[in-house]
């Protein structure tokens, strides 16, 4: 947060939408660095864990759904800092704290929905794994973690901005900024789209990951 | 509710094995392999996983192919094979880790596998997190564990490590837990995959004693191991394995003989013909080893009744040496019967020629053994011989292999086979006093 402080808010002057930078980053970096976390971790976890079920029996979509729950207990340490930088700041949180449980749940079904996807891939082939730091970086980019939202709706219009949302963590993100720090409306309309990337993504990869699941014991 | 705990039908499970790369004869040919080679390496990953019906292509194995049987509630059944027959595959698919390629197999009860002791330990946790952790991946509840934890802990031997982190532990202290935790399971139907022969000498008995138990207090139990003696000891019955087939399936001490006399290549005849290579140095050299009836007849079943000598011939090649013989017999389970030679001591009459200068030439040693001294059963010869009563010039081991058979009216008369490794006859005589 402080690297991303000074070198985006200080040296490159990116627009923050009138909210001291820190902050407008911080309250992006906390879901991001829980999705991105989930995302790895799960990819990670039918390959580290083999030695547990290829010896016991029980439902294999347990290993990537833990590791996505797993991460939500730094998520939640992350999100406590979060209300003390804003102390720090003097802001008082929103009504629009309220908003947040569900945001957190899309936040858990893309996550889960890429971890079911990543985690069947990649047992199968081996090398998607370093294919996914890289994937991490771009997406990383690709989401409004470093730079908000209305550069793409002046730069481009209303319409790409709804296209933009089908990107999940686009609602997310920009929701979780509107939810604390409450500088723009909840932007419903994010989040909307990114609900039904999210959904797809999760209906998906439980029905590959069910049909590749016999796989899983040879081939790991 | 009918009593069968298992039952599997026409299981079949085909894997693809990686063949030999193929060697190029031009660079042309190299190269473009070398370019094509991530779009060869995909195919090949996603060949892994599909199958064309009836596709026999040579890198197909079939791990099982058709096999079929039942288990009844309460059975212990033991599973025993070569290396490679299938066993574990066989297991695999029982406790739905794997699954068939065709076939299925139905489950009546609870079950819980033991495929790898210590499944899931951490290493940083200590042995007292490791048993609940452990345990519940096995199956059990955390109530269970609580109420059981002090008997676990008993029984693995560990009480004064049980709260330093597992890490710390020594190979076999590991084990002994995972064992022990294992072995508190209660389910209603047990597969144990080659996990017996843990720990040391001490912890093995307890670990058959352990098994033992469980099989007595009426759960279905599978055995796979290598260990001939704790399957006749646990089961009653058995299947042999080979090659992912079915060879027999039936009583365990009869299947563990067939699966010993399929093992081993002897015969009841073993000869060196060519000096060179035959045992032996350039004092004395074996030349053969036969056994005979006392028809002096080469034959390798013999009838319990019925006398049977041990004829070995070997050739002295110095002048003056002291020779002597000596045999050593082993059962089906490997336990050592007898040992013997002909020195006076172990003989009934005194062997002439035993430990006295003898100029060169072939000689011949007979062994007589007796009839009714030996059970029924299969047995292998070790052979032996040197000079000067204790040094060894050649030792074969279990070079012979022969069968010993109960005739019919014994059969008859006793009504089935008895155990025991010998069957002598004693003097048995009644009066009233």
């Amino acid at each position: 947060m402080i690297i991303f402080s000074v070198i985006f808010g200080n040296l490159a002057k990116i627009p923050s939408d009138g909210i001291p930078y820190p902050l407008f980053s911080y309250t992006a970096l906390v879901p991001w660095t829980y999705f991105s976390a989930a995302m790895t971790r799960s990819t990670q976890s039918l390959i580290s864990g083999k030695g547990i079920y290829t010896k016991v029996y029980f439902p294999r979509l347990i290993m990537p759904f833990t590791s996505v729950l797993a991460c939500l207990v730094d998520f939640v340490i992350a999100l406590t800092i979060v209300f003390g930088l804003m102390a720090w700041y003097g802001m008082v949180p929103t009504w629009g704290i309220f908003n947040l449980p569900l945001l957190i749940i899309l936040m858990v079904l893309t996550a889960s929905g890429i971890g079911m996807w990543l985690s069947a891939l990649a047992i199968q082939y081996r090398d998607i794994k370093f294919g996914i730091q890289f994937l991490s970086q771009i997406l990383m980019y690709a989401a409004p973690v470093v730079w908000p939202v209305s550069l793409i709706s002046e730069k481009y219009g209303e319409s790409v901005k709804l296209i933009y949302g089908l990107y999940p963590m686009v609602g997310v993100i920009e929701g979780f900024r509107s939810a604390i720090l409450g500088h723009n409306p909840m932007p419903w309309d994010l989040i909307g789209m990114g609900t039904i990337t999210a959904v797809t993504l999760f209906i998906s990869g439980a029905l590959y990951f069910k049909k590749k699941e016999r796989l899983f014991a040879d081939v790991a | 509710m009918s009593d069968i705990a298992i039952k599997v039908n026409n299981i079949s499970k085909r894997y693809r094995i990686g063949l030999k790369e193929e060697l190029h004869d031009t660079f042309f040919e190299a190269a473009t392999s070398w370019i094509k080679s991530p779009i060869t390496n995909f195919r090949l990953l996603q060949k892994l996983s599909k199958f064309n019906e009836d596709e026999e292509s040579e890198d197909i194995i079939w791990a099982l192919r058709d096999v079929s049987f039942e288990v009844k509630k309460g059975e212990v059944l033991g599973i025993i094979g070569k290396n490679g027959a299938g066993k574990s595959t066989l297991l695999k698919i029982l406790c739905r880790i794997t699954e068939p390629t065709s076939g299925n197999a139905s489950i009546h009860g609870r079950v819980a596998s033991l495929l790898e002791v210590g499944t899931g330990f951490h290493q940083e946790l200590t042995g007292r997190e490791n048993i609940f952790l452990n345990g519940s991946i096995l199956g059990m509840t955390t109530v269970e564990i609580k109420k059981k934890f002090d008997e676990i802990v008993e029984f693995s031997g560990v009480e004064k490590y049980i709260d330093t982190p597992v890490k710390r532990y020594s190979s076999g202290m590991r084990v002994r837990l995972a064992f022990s935790v294992a072995g508190h399971l209660d389910p209603e139907i047990l597969l144990i995959d080659e996990v017996l022969a843990v720990g040391d000498y001490d912890f093995q008995q307890k670990c058959l004693n352990k098994m033992d138990e469980v099989s007595h207090e009426g759960r279905t139990v599978l055995i796979v191991s290598h260990n001939m003696s704790s399957i006749t000891q646990l089961c009653k019955s058995a299947i042999l394995l080979d090659s992912g087939k079915i060879e027999s399936v039936g009583n365990a001490r009869d299947i563990v003989s067939e699966y010993i006399r399929k093992g081993s290549s002897s015969t009841g005849e073993m000869i060196w013909s060519n000096l060179e290579s035959a045992p032996g140095d350039n004092i004395l050299k074996l030349h053969s080893a036969r056994i005979l009836s006392s028809d002096n007849e080469v034959l390798s079943e013999i009838d319990i009744e019925k006398e049977f000598l041990i004829e070995i011939k070997y050739w002295n090649l110095k002048n003056g040496a002291k020779m002597w013989v000596g045999i050593h017999l082993f059962n089906e389970l490997d336990i050592h019967v007898f040992g013997s030679s002909n020195n006076p001591i172990e003989s009934t009459q005194p062997d002439v020629l035993w430990n006295t200068p003898q100029p060169e030439g072939m000689y011949k040693t007979i062994c007589r053994i007796p009839g009714r001294l030996l059970n029924a059963g299969i047995y292998s010869v070790s052979v032996a011989i040197g000079i000067n009563t204790l040094d060894i010039i050649a030792h074969e081991k279990r070079i012979l292999t022969f069968t010993i058979y109960d005739t019919i009216s014994t059969i008859q008369k006793r009504g089935k086979k008895s155990s025991g490794i010998i069957r002598p006859r004693l003097g048995w005589e009644t009066d009233r006093v």
